[in-house]
């Protein structure tokens, strides 16, 4: 049993043996969905990519396209109503969207993994927590059932859960939200995945709950050298974990940028509005920041850049070009690495 | 558990950073006049009965949602309720709003118990005190056009507004809380999450109540759309003098708005002030605790937080812990708390003292700890 | 606050307003939703055709049929077979043992078989409904007492029931008919329309109504029952096939209508010896009947669909 072994203690880093190819790569993905009252456009060719140990937040708003995109990446999407008319995820290098159907069950759950924001309706009710994990270890590695009640036992040690052995075969319900989401993080690491996407893992919890989970999974992460993916809407959450951000709006990223960076100096006015908008802990102001109007239409994206009409520097051109995600530079011309903005106008909202 | 509280313990008294000792002074001195308090809040207690058996019912327990809550809110200003989920602070609103029937306890509006008020005494106060939720989506009947939903108030309180005037008492809502007054007619599934958050506005509005309580009024709504709404409410509250019993999970969102704060747990209050007392200079280790988990979206402040991480669960409110409630994740714990329940007061060390620390906080042994600016 | 380059700018009406018209278009109700679902539906129109045929045969007979369908003839017309050449004159079906046309009963017929179905369906659904109210917003020992009531009418079979209560009458007419049979089937209404209560009165709209000061009959009236008033239809539509069909066993039964009551049950039942040697006199009261008890249960399936927006 050298894989019990290896869950038992503290499993080796792994060898980064890919040559530069990233561990996930998402190329240019679109997902529509057609409903009774036309197309919606929810993804409008996104790219982005994560390496081991490295820690994306994808950053956007409801109808952002955000979760959409997770989705697409695990082979979860309801197909139909979606579609991925265009577009390539390769996972270390190879595309997952042109794979058979088996192939891809088989990546899910061992390469990659997901955590979903509601504990509580994505454990099965019925069961207890240890079959459910135990369950992963029944049908990926064929372990008896006593041995799948035994790494089930160990897995919550991991992830901390009190009592772990006396708790083990009581039902979700039974659970606290922390611990259900503890729960679920042990799910996902089960079979030591190479990437874990994480939907809002921590919105349904309460504040002092959410500082323990995030900092469980930032510890896990560092331990197993995976790449995590971090879908979310709090700037607060991102803040605290991520190595670098994409933010998304209406099916696009606007703008990309090491952690720091995009707090610091934000090249997008949709991510400058974003950050005047969260009143803060430490100040008191006289009135909020808002970024006026209402999030687009998916149905009916605007021509143009999607938040011209919302942005306070929009001009003619705005409204025509598309713009691209542009590399972003000093004033002065020189690099800035991992950087790029979806804007006409990024000189003026950086530098300016 | 044990690690975390010694690597407090050394710099646990942080001189408070935010003003300057003249500063807080002038702060002090100032006198202050808040008139009359609207609504005065006493002991309120509500106790849930756990039941078994679906005939002959028969109670086994108790869930204590509300447990001796008192405080008093004044005209014009916003008292806001932080705590977790469970804390009860829901249940302080539909006490407040006199929808569920306190266990006991006394809700002063104007001087007058409204908890044991019923009939035609409850409508009329009903008029002064209204309410906006915390889901769009579910706290409008979607049966309804707008300006039914809008005018309804009118229609249960037809003194308000003569028949003939009523729509255009609609449409004048409509527009103060920034729609289109030509919307009227449409409903509610045609409007976005935060245009429904103004039409749930609007209407709490129509009988121009005195006082509102918000339960969560922008957790479900997006980032750039609830400061729309927060600065709505801004308005609102000095266009209509207002007052705000302001409920919330987002301790950010809550110090923006609120002038005074309450921090709850487990159906108790463990610490109340104004907003700097409680974010700058807070002396309950809950307070503290829940004001270092907040996230901030500052990558540069993370470095140089103090963070305290708790440990654990909410206990059950079925079952709070003896003393103070707080005790089984609190760092400083000790025999005491287990057996004397803190009363909620200013702290005898920091009593008579000229300083923000010393507001009300219950807690043995409260200190003051700055943990929301870096150090 | 961090440095603001950015304007300060809250919404303004206008604002909101432009973005709401490039969204939303003209005002559409729930409602107004469910029937354009159900414009696209052909199982609607199938069933909806069907129906408007078989009302207007029960309010117009005249229309269809000038032959008396009590006017026998013997003699000339015993169980006379169909008679294809005769497609116009009212005798296509043939005739039936008591010389008697066929088509022309059971155009006729169709009156007795829909007055009962809507009078069952109508009465069921008010005294089921105001019970499944009652109990579902009143909860507590209204709710024992009524649930415990529609628990005991559970046990006592439709059929059983009503065939035991109209023993009582001599004399039965599509009136005591229906009266027999809402007095046993209405507790299906009251348990939908308690389950649907039960769930609408704690839905946040509820709790502002009451929080505006709203008494229990505008809760009741304005905010629950236009809420929960869809499932229930849905339900009543399908039940009243079923009544139809009820009917024409007690009339089958000899317990329903009688003689000289024309229906399709009392004409199934008379036909029934003369199956082999004129199976005509059965299969066309009987394939009107299911036609008529098989729209309605279509039409209430399409409706279904159509106010429930998780189908789609």
């Amino acid at each position: 049993m050298t894989t019990m072994e290896k869950t038992a203690n503290v499993p080796e880093p792994r060898a980064t043996d890919d040559g530069g190819t990233p561990l996930l790569e998402v190329r240019d993905l679109h997902v529509e969905f057609h409903t009774r009252d036309g197309v919606a456009k929810a993804v409008n060719g996104v790219n982005y990519s994560v390496n081991a140990g490295e820690t994306l937040a994808v950053l956007g708003e409801s109808g952002s396209g955000k979760s959409v995109t997770a989705q697409a990446i695990m082979g979860i999407l309801d197909m139909p109503p979606g579609k991925i008319p265009q577009g390539e995820i390769l996972f270390r290098g190879q595309d997952m969207l042109k794979m058979s159907a088996e192939e891809r069950r088989k990546l899910r759950g061992s390469k990659i993994a997901m955590i979903f924001q509601d504990a509580l309706s994505s454990l099965n009710p019925v069961l207890s927590v240890g079959y459910q994990l135990g369950e992963m270890f029944r049908v990926h590695q064929g372990l008896s059932k006593k041995e799948a009640r035994a790494k089930a036992v160990e897995l919550m040690d991991r992830v901390r859960i009190p009592a772990a052995k006396e708790r083990v075969n009581d039902y979700p319900h039974q659970f606290s939200g922390g611990m259900r989401q503890r729960i679920m993080i042990a799910m996902a690491l089960a079979l030591e995945p190479d990437l874990i996407i994480a939907d809002e893992p921590t919105t349904a919890l309460d504040v002092t709950v959410q500082a323990q989970v995030m900092d469980l999974l930032a510890e896990l992460q560092r331990e197993y050298n995976m790449g995590l993916i971090l879908i979310t809407h709090d700037l607060g959450v991102v803040a605290d974990v991520a190595d670098k951000i994409a933010v998304m709006y209406a099916g696009r990223i606007v703008e990309t940028a090491p952690v720091g960076e995009l707090y610091k100096r934000p090249a997008h006015p949709y991510t400058r509005g974003l950050l005047d908008s969260i009143p803060r802990l430490d100040q008191k102001g006289q009135e909020l920041y808002a970024i006026k109007g209402l999030p687009p239409n998916l149905l009916n994206i605007p021509t143009g850049c999607a938040f011209n009409p919302r942005c306070p520097k929009a001009q003619d051109i705005c409204r025509t070009e598309t713009p691209a995600l542009a590399p972003v530079t000093e004033a002065d011309g020189s690099e800035l690495t991992g950087r790029g903005s979806a804007c006409h106008f990024w000189k003026e909202t950086i530098h300016g | 558990m044990a690690e975390t509280a010694e690597n407090h313990e050394v710099s646990d008294v942080v001189p408070s950073t935010a003003e300057t000792t003249a500063e807080v002074e002038a702060v002090l001195d100032a006198p202050v006049d808040r008139g009359e308090p609207i609504l005065q809040v006493r002991n309120l207690v509500k106790h849930f009965p756990l039941t078994q058996g679906i005939l002959f019912k028969k109670q086994i327990g108790a869930v204590k949602a509300v447990d001796g809550i008192s405080f008093d809110l004044y005209k014009g200003e916003t008292l806001g309720i932080v705590g977790e989920s469970g804390c009860g602070k829901s249940t302080v609103a539909k006490l407040l709003m006199t929808l569920e029937t306190a266990t006991s306890g006394e809700v002063f509006y104007k001087g007058q118990d409204i908890t044991r008020l019923s009939g035609r005494a409850l409508k009329a106060v009903r008029r002064n005190i209204q309410m906006v939720f915390q889901d769009p989506y579910t706290s409008l009947n979607p049966r309804m056009t707008v300006g039914d939903i809008i005018g309804e108030p009118f229609d249960i309180h037809p003194e308000v507004a003569p028949k003939g005037d009523r729509r255009k008492r609609v449409q004048e809502l409509l527009d103060v809380v920034g729609l289109n007054p030509e919307y009227i007619n449409r409903y509610p599934h045609q409007f976005s999450g935060g245009q429904r958050q103004r039409i749930g506005i609007a209407r709490g509005l129509a009988l121009n109540p005195e006082v509102i309580i918000c339960d969560e009024p922008v957790s479900a709504l997006d980032v750039s759309v609830q400061a729309q709404v927060i600065n709505l409410m801004g308005k609102l509250q000095d266009e209509f003098e207002l007052s705000y019993v302001f409920i919330a999970h987002d301790l950010s969102i809550v110090r923006h708005i609120s002038d005074r704060v309450g921090v709850m747990y487990l159906g108790k209050m463990a610490e109340i002030g104004t907003d700097s007392e409680i974010y700058d200079h807070p002396t309950h280790p809950y307070t503290q605790a829940l004001l270092s988990a907040v996230p901030v979206p500052d990558p540069a402040a993370r470095e140089g937080r103090d963070r305290i991480i708790l440990t654990g669960d909410v206990p059950s409110p079925a079952n709070p812990p003896s003393g103070c409630r707080f005790r089984t994740r609190c760092w400083k714990a000790q025999d005491k708390c287990a057996e004397e329940v803190p009363l909620l007061a200013v702290p005898e060390v920091f009593a008579g003292k000229k300083t923000l620390a010393a507001h009300e906080s219950a807690c043995h042994f409260a200190e003051e700890r700055d943990v929301v600016h870096a150090a | 606050m961090p440095e603001k380059t950015l304007p300060h700018e809250t919404t303004t009406p206008e604002a909101v307003s432009t973005a709401l018209k490039s969204g939303a278009g003209k005002p559409r109700s729930l409602g107004q939703d469910a029937w354009r679902e159900l414009r696209g539906s052909w199982l609607f129109w199938a069933s909806g055709v069907l129906l408007i045929l078989f009302i207007v045969m029960a309010a117009f007979p005249s229309l269809f049929t000038d032959v008396d369908p009590r006017q026998a003839d013997l003699r000339g017309h015993y169980l006379a077979p169909p008679n294809w050449s005769h497609i116009f004159e009212g005798d296509w079906f043939g005739y039936n043992g008591q010389g008697q046309s066929v088509y022309a009963r059971t155009v006729h017929g169709a009156r007795a078989s829909i007055i009962v179905g809507v009078c069952v369906t109508l009465a069921v659904t008010v005294v089921g409904g105001f019970v499944g109210m009652l109990a579902g917003y009143f909860g507590g020992w209204v709710d024992a007492l009524l649930s415990r009531l529609t628990d005991i009418f559970f046990g006592i079979p439709l059929l059983l029931g009503a065939l035991t209560l109209l023993q009582a009458f001599t004399h039965r007419t599509a009136w005591t008919v229906s009266l027999g049979l809402a007095t046993f089937g209405w507790m299906q209404i009251a348990r939908v329309m308690r389950g649907a209560v039960i769930t609408q009165k704690q839905a946040d709209f509820v709790t502002a109504a009451r929080a505006l000061g709203a008494g229990t009959g505008r809760i009741l009236l304005r905010h629950i029952l236009p809420n929960v008033i869809g499932p229930v239809i849905v339900v009543a539509t399908i039940a009243l096939g079923g009544y139809i069909s009820t009917e024409a066993t007690l009339s089958y039964l000899g317990i329903g209508l009688q003689d000289p009551v024309v229906s399709w049950g009392v004409d199934i039942s008379a036909a029934q010896s003369q199956l082999r040697d004129a199976p005509h006199v059965l299969l066309v009261p009987a394939s009107f009947l299911s036609l008529t008890v098989l729209a309605f249960i279509l039409l209430g399936d399409a409706v279904r669909d159509a106010l429930d927006p998780k189908l789609r």
